[in-house]
């Protein structure tokens, strides 16, 4: 096992070196240097105050020069400062120690994904299990349905709906943000109502396709798991049916799920951009999208890397559970 | 002869591949005629007819500057289609190509190669596809290369598979023993083989980018207006969410009819050509 996960971390050595890579080409082969936004809209910028401010930033040496002095610093998570008008620490913005723990950032966009995940798996797992259990009833033809829709759902798009019909029309849930505007006065238990309150539709939002896609997920690995020969072992020693399904099948078909669940960490921090958007979330997704059009680049490169090796993480950490949960892969 | 026709009939049994057959066909032919069957100018501003709800005269409704929506939206299936083909073609070929040598040379090849496939899946896509637009400016070839250049990982891993399986047939052998070139093995041994998938996520993948450009153009990032696409005209409908839910409705409508119709019929498909399935 641990000569596994030894292996397993070193070839995550070269990947995590190459995003490293790509993401600093990505950015310094962009047209324009990245102080020009910093200078154009400053009128007494001179061209002596300009260069200044290249070789403040270490713009004026070769590319691989630049390059290692910021894998040098990415390595102690010194993401540089903000470009925008606040200029803060790329990892200040993140995670800002002098507001409340449940406000930043990162923690808002983690709250949103974990508090997701739990719903695309309490809905995907029995709606898999049930339409594999009866392949081809009504049941499983309906969420055939609802499955093919899901995929080709834009979540954006139903966003819009839902706040049209919940929020605009009906009046029950807040159009955006994450808490209202009297939060402070309220009482604690009040609070988190409050922001329950207002995570309601983005929650919903970011599980749907998800959700779609899981169902699917699961109902061909619960068929595949009843066809195997244990299955007709247990049914054969006569043990009751609900026994054989959630014992024997349904404990084998959850392993593939693990794999896919670490593999789904790239499309949610996607995801987080465009609801974060839509609903006005100060979390990560929206400081992504600010940077972008900013063309904050300490931050935008920051989060790439930041992002990616929480993809790797997530991946690796699938691995190490389907390993711990499955001796066929330790011994391999 | 006798195997596409196999696949043929597969494909008429599978009811709901011949349903996204139709849906693909019928957006392509609205997409081809957009300039005949447009009951107005899509550019044509209004003033007297703003933010009208639909109706006979309008099928659906006006925007905040009395456009007609129904004519903007014929003209938007021309940009997702364009944006979905093009890229997909795109994404394709660069998938054959790199996964074509990896899984035909293997060894140090491959490995670099798949250590690359695993750089750039493990990027977030999307981010980098709004860092690149937002840094080369947003256009609509802009955001066709980019989604191609985003998005061939897929198609490499499928073709490395299928190679790594073919090289070892006997007709590869005899190729080889008869003197053939690397190219000619590749290129009219191998691959004609291993294209059925290909094509099957190559249908897949223009439903994939027609949404992904939809997102974009709303972010803003995308189709830049006037110029109409399905995501823009939604930017517009968020921007007037609380007073017209038309602009928001039917845009999205399209989206979704369109995406549903190519997944129709690349799963059709797949069902069709996979061998797994054929009694």
């Amino acid at each position: 096992m641990i000569l596994y996960m030894l292996k397993r971390l070193l070839t995550m050595i070269p990947v995590v070196l190459g995003v490293t890579v790509l993401s600093f080409c990505i950015i310094h082969l962009a047209p324009g240097k990245p102080t020009d936004k910093l200078s154009e809209l400053n009128p007494k910028m001179t061209p002596e105050a300009r260069q200044r401010l290249e070789q403040y930033y270490g713009l004026d040496k070769p590319l691989h020069v630049q390059y290692l002095s910021w894998l040098k610093r990415i390595v102690r998570f010194d993401f540089g400062n903000s470009f925008s008008t606040d200029s803060r620490p790329v990892i200040v913005k993140i995670w800002d120690r002098g507001v409340p723990i449940l406000d930043r950032r990162l923690m808002v966009t983690l709250i949103i994904n974990v508090l997701s995940m739990l719903l695309i798996l309490s809905c995907a797992i029995p709606i898999g299990v049930y339409s594999a259990v009866k392949p081809y009833s009504f049941f499983d033809r309906i969420t055939t349905v609802f499955v093919f829709v899901g995929f080709a759902t834009p979540a954006f798009w139903l966003a819009l709906l839902l706040i049209i019909l919940f929020s605009i029309n009906l009046g029950w849930l807040p159009i955006s943000g994450i808490k209202s505007i009297g939060y402070d006065g309220l009482g604690f238990t009040a609070q988190m109502f409050d922001r329950a309150h207002h995570l309601i539709l983005p929650v919903f939002i970011s599980a749907f396709g998800g959700i779609a896609g899981m169902s699917r997920y699961m109902r061909s690995s619960m068929l595949e798991a009843i066809r195997n020969d244990y299955v007709t072992t247990a049914r054969a020693k006569g043990l009751a049916e609900k026994t054989v399904i959630f014992k024997h099948a349904l404990r084998n078909a959850l392993l593939p799920l693990i794999t896919i669940l670490g593999l789904s960490i790239p499309g949610l921090i996607s995801g987080s951009i465009i609801f974060e958007q839509i609903f006005g979330i100060p979390g990560m997704g929206q400081l992504s999208f600010q940077a972008i059009m900013g063309r904050d680049y300490p931050v935008v490169m920051g989060l790439l890397v930041i992002s990616s090796i929480l993809t790797l993480a997530g991946n690796l950490v699938a691995d190490m559970c389907y390993a711990l949960a499955d001796p066929r892969i330790r011994t391999k | 002869m006798l195997e596409q026709q196999s696949v043929f009939t597969t494909i008429k049994k599978n009811r709901l591949a011949v349903t996204g057959l139709i849906i693909v066909s019928l957006f392509f032919l609205v997409a081809v005629l957009a300039p005949v069957i447009a009951p107005y100018d899509y550019r044509e501003i209004n003033v007297q007819e703003m933010l009208v709800p639909p109706g006979l005269k309008h099928l659906c409704g006006t925007d905040d500057l009395g456009r007609d929506i129904f004519s903007r939206m014929l003209w938007g299936a021309r940009i997702s289609l364009a944006v979905g083909f093009v890229a997909v073609g795109i994404s394709t070929l660069i998938g054959i190509l790199v996964g074509s040598l990896a899984g035909y040379y293997g060894r140090w090849i491959d490995s670099v190669i798949m250590r690359f496939v695993d750089i750039m899946l493990c990027f977030p896509t999307f981010f980098l596809i709004l860092t690149v637009i937002a840094f080369v400016g947003p256009s609509i070839w802009n955001i066709m290369i980019i989604i191609g250049l985003t998005s061939w990982m897929g198609v490499a891993r499928l073709v490395r598979a299928e190679f790594l399986s073919l090289k070892q047939r006997e007709y590869v052998l005899a190729a080889r023993a008869s003197g053939a070139s690397d190219a000619r093995i590749i290129f009219l041994h191998i691959l004609p083989n291993a294209m059925a998938p290909v094509f099957v996520s190559a249908i897949l993948g223009v439903g994939a980018a027609v949404l992904l450009e939809s997102a974009l153009s709303f972010l803003g990032l995308g189709v830049q207006p006037p110029v109409p696409s399905w995501g823009n005209i939604l930017t517009e409908g968020k921007a007037n969410i609380e007073i017209a839910w038309w602009i928001s409705l039917f845009p999205g409508l399209a989206i979704l009819i369109t995406v549903l119709g190519y997944n129709l019929l690349g799963e059709g498909l797949r069902d069709a050509l996979d061998p797994r399935f054929k009694k």
